[in-house]
């Protein structure tokens, strides 16, 4: 059986979700080395290059043009678009600065404008289509297992 | 000769560290004309966020700055809260919070080491292209860091984010089983790490520049409690970090860096080693007396052996104290402090540094200021210095533009940058 071609990607947010994912390799690497390729995972390999992949595990929320834009090449190129955590589920707690009141926003207004970052930070079924969601901060990782397992089935 | 010395250099999307960033550089006839890390991690104002808080949700919240380093930010947090409302914990609590402080180190060297850095040493992009007797260092590596991550668990009750540590104390503690198969899995890495201590000793990568290097020092290498040193002779307490750093704006990037009395400085486990290297267990000297003669040592690469080596250091450190505690573990109740209008500093080593914290709190444990200062931060201006200089170096050495682009990645690499911490915090004041 051909081994299932898997992506990793970080938009904003702490990248906790891919160190627990990083933990469980711990005992599974054999495991699930045998059944996935791994094409995309910046932490752990130089590949910007995103194609034909079976799934794409996408951590953290949306906070610029430039991440949508990549956001939608990923959907593009890949099977199944996997939200990891709750940054990517709900936009937690990134998105914190959706709620600050008129002071805070106003403070903060002018390095948002600098940096070119969006009004809010949304999650990323906001832009495109998500397949399954594994929530948590960080992301649960006992269900992060069964669900990569199923996956690898 | 070098037949172009004047070109530019573009790394995009750096690989294999925390965060994202880019890097320019503009060489002109063989000298560096700028060299900028343009760090583009999106901010999460997390000390804006913090500022309206109560006390108690201050741990769990600056945890979330970085996965990574989770246990540092909601350790010095804490120290800072409980030094503004005056509270001493129990001798029990200080040593778990050790252990913790420990065991995050461990897990965050090791995925450094192991996965960001030895691909590079070894010639291949990753280790998931590593093939044959290369792969057993793979196996190395998860053991190590599974021993960490292990620590953490029982310690805190997650590796990332830990919930059971608190201001006043811990919610959950290990039970003698726990910590028995937590000694059983440090004992069984130190082999482990010795193997790779003497891989990254001989890896002959060199590059020298005399400088200054900070951090928090005390007589038994923990990284929570101490006084400031500098090797340029500077010693101070905690609570006066903020007379000798100064922020520095850096248009081109959303993180702002740090000075030291006005220059750039190293902050790590290189800077550790360096300045406190006799305090290190005395299982760890023993076993590594050899490569420890390396050290004080001005070549960054060896920030790569000093965390090795920190991390045997770690495992004999932490073996010591779970025996000491495995047959007294109390379940102690959280210490309540009294609330009041107060200011505290927090001071601790996290894996890649010193991290400072000072919050205010006002007469209701709210919190109303919160102003952080973080490794990576301390060091972008002497890393871009290092690059600068460590291009010519290498331009005079008749290197490729290809194996230039090589050889900064590895520097870059070898600092440990975490940049999803470095741009996650407060307001700027924009000139």
């Amino acid at each position: 059986m051909a081994k299932l071609k898997t992506g990793f990607f970080s938009f904003t947010c702490c990248e906790g979700c891919i160190v627990v994912f990083l933990e469980i390799l711990n005992k599974k690497y054999e495991e699930y080395m045998e059944k996935m390729k791994i094409e995309n995972f910046r932490q752990l390999k130089t590949n910007e290059k995103i194609k034909n992949l079976d799934i794409a595990f996408v951590e953290g929320a949306i906070s610029t043009e430039s991440e949508i834009k990549k956001l939608k090449e990923i959907r593009k190129n890949t099977k199944k678009l996997i939200a990891l955590g709750s940054g990517a589920c709900n936009g937690y707690p990134s998105n914190q600065r959706n709620k600050f009141d008129m002071e805070k926003k106003k403070k903060i207004k002018p390095l948002i404008e600098k940096f070119h970052q969006n009004k809010t930070i949304e999650p990323l079924n906001k832009f495109v289509k998500v397949d399954d969601n594994i929530n948590g901060c960080p992301v649960d990782e006992k269900l992060l297992m069964e669900k990569i397992e199923r996956y690898l089935r | 000769m070098h037949s172009d010395k004047d070109f530019d250099l573009n790394l995009k999307n750096i690989s294999k560290i925390e965060g994202h960033t880019h890097l320019d550089i503009k060489v002109k006839n063989g000298k560096t004309e700028y060299c900028k890390l343009k760090i583009s991690e999106n901010k999460r104002f997390f000390t804006q966020a913090v500022t309206g808080l109560d006390y108690k949700l201050v741990p769990t919240t600056m945890s979330r700055i970085c996965g990574t380093c989770s246990s540092a930010h909601a350790l010095c947090s804490i120290e800072a809260i409980e030094k503004a409302l005056k509270l001493e914990v129990s001798d029990q609590t200080f040593q778990l919070r050790k252990l913790l402080a420990n065991a995050g180190h461990l897990r965050d060297h090791a995925m450094h080491l192991y996965f960001f850095v030895l691909p590079d040493t070894i010639g291949k992009d990753s280790v998931l292209d590593f093939k044959g007797k290369e792969k057993q260092w793979i196996h190395d590596g998860l053991h190590v860091k599974e021993a960490g991550n292990f620590l953490s668990t029982i310690i805190g009750g997650r590796a990332v984010h830990p919930p059971n540590v608190s201001v006043g104390g811990f919610t959950k503690f290990p039970t003698r089983q726990e910590i028995e198969e937590s000694v059983k899995q440090l004992e069984e890495c130190r082999d482990n790490i010795l193997k790779l201590i003497d891989f990254l000793y001989n890896d002959k990568t060199s590059f020298k520049r005399k400088t200054n290097y900070v951090a928090l020092i005390n007589n038994d290498y923990n990284f929570l409690k101490g006084y400031i040193k500098t090797a340029f002779g500077t010693s101070i307490f905690e609570e006066q970090y903020e007379e000798h750093l100064k922020r520095v704006v850096l248009p081109y990037s959303t993180a702002t860096a740090f000075k030291w009395e006005s220059k750039e400085y190293m902050v790590g486990a290189l800077a550790r080693v360096n300045l406190n290297k006799n305090n290190l267990h005395t299982d760890t000297i023993k076993d590594t007396f050899r490569y420890l003669k390396k050290f004080p040592s001005d070549c960054v690469f060896d920030n790569n052996l000093a965390q090795a080596i920190e991390m045997l250091h770690e495992v004999d450190s932490s073996i010591e104290i779970l025996r000491e505690i495995q047959n007294d573990i109390k379940q102690e109740a959280l210490i309540i402090p009294k609330i009041e209008r107060a200011t505290g500093m927090g001071v601790v080593e996290a894996p890649r540094g010193t991290l400072y914290y000072n919050l205010n709190l006002n007469n209701k444990g709210i919190v109303t200021y919160a102003n952080l200062c973080i490794p990576t931060q301390q060091n972008i201006i002497h890393l871009e210095k290092d690059i600068a200089a460590y291009v010519e170096q290498l331009l005079q050495q008749n290197k490729s533009k290809q194996q230039i682009s090589f050889e900064i990645e590895k520097m870059i690499r070898a600092y440990d940058p975490c940049m999803s911490c470095a741009t996650h915090f407060l307001r700027i004041n924009w000139v």
